[in-house]
């Protein structure tokens, strides 16, 4: 899906655009490349579905959201489709994913990704999370996170 | 090791901050000058938003205005777990974070306390370093790859206080 210059592209960029006027020009002249063709392959990169978006992307720890937990949730295998694309479909729910349970240690095919500014309403939303799921779903989990050791976004390596 | 815990006093952004936090979360124009559109959408000028997104990196809240990319779509990647005994935590934290392979490390109130994510070129290669990581640390990495995703989209309404 990517040619060496898409992925050129994207390895100049993914640590971040320049905060100047014209961002795209000025990744395009770090690389040599027409500033059209830059934004041209990044339209067609982003139509194709390899990027999932170009945005501001915001650290949640620092605006006060210091309640970030995974909510997991073993589901029955009939209902987990129906129900993941519910549970996906919540405003508060990040990302929501069915993910293969690994016997006996892991039991749970559903994960929630939930964001809340204190635990008590993060502990809310997973109880609306598990009123939606019902009786479909047979065990549960929640996971915060306590510290972030490494956060870069997806990478690209720059060979290959 | 990289430590970004909670700060105790949230940022507290500007006006203009908050609604460029609120709009561009999804969606960057596509276009020459982005800022330029993003300060129309805003009634502002292409220079205060520049200042503006500046002072939220500078701040920390704004990880970087850039390309999200789709997992699996250009490679393979998967998301693993392992139980580390406290005493050893900070050794495999770290030794699992020195792959240029890893990102997303995080510490989770678990018995399973360490999750990363592996991104790699091919599902051959995501399992050479999960195996990799069990070797080095003699723990099992718990192998748990996106099946079916309901949801990718990271952005989130903030909801201002």
């Amino acid at each position: 899906m990517l040619d060496p210059v898409d992925r050129r592209i994207l390895v100049a960029s993914q640590d971040g655009l320049p905060l100047t006027a014209t961002p795209f020009a000025d990744l395009a002249r770090a690389l040599g490349l027409e500033p059209r063709e830059v934004l041209a392959r990044l339209r067609r990169l982003k139509e194709a579905g390899a990027i999932r978006r170009i945005a501001a992307v915001p650290n949640h720890y620092r605006l006060g959201f210091l309640a970030n937990a995974m909510t997991v949730w073993d589901v029955e295998d009939g209902e987990v489709g129906r129900l993941g694309r519910l549970v996906g479909a919540l405003p508060f729910v990040t990302h929501c994913y069915r993910r293969p349970r690994r016997l006996p240690d892991w039991p749970y095919n559903l994960f929630a990704m939930v964001h809340g500014r204190s635990r008590t309403e993060t502990e809310a939303r997973r109880r609306e999370i598990a009123a939606l799921l019902g009786s479909a779903c047979r065990t549960s989990d929640v996971l915060y996170s306590t510290r972030i050791l490494k956060k870069t976004g997806l990478r690209l390596a720059g060979e290959g | 090791m990289r430590r970004t815990d909670p700060e105790p006093e949230p940022f507290r952004p500007t006006a203009l901050q908050r609604a460029l936090l609120d709009r561009f979360q999804r969606e960057l124009p596509l276009v020459p000058r982005p800022y330029a559109a993003m300060a129309e959408a805003l009634g502002a000028s292409e220079a205060e938003v520049i200042e503006a997104l500046a002072g939220l990196q500078a701040a920390g809240v704004l990880a970087r205005v850039g390309v999200t990319l789709a997992p699996n779509r250009v490679g393979a990647s998967t998301l693993a777990a392992m139980a580390v005994p406290k005493e050893r935590l900070a050794e495999v934290a770290a030794l699992v974070s020195a792959f240029s392979e890893v990102d997303h490390n995080y510490e989770r109130e678990h018995r399973f306390n360490l999750w990363f994510v592996v991104t790699a070129a091919s599902r051959a290669e995501v399992e050479r370093v999960l195996a990799t990581i069990e070797a080095r640390t003699g723990l099992p990495v718990l192998d748990l790859p996106l099946e079916r995703p309901f949801k990718l989209d990271l952005g989130f309404p903030l909801s201002w206080n």
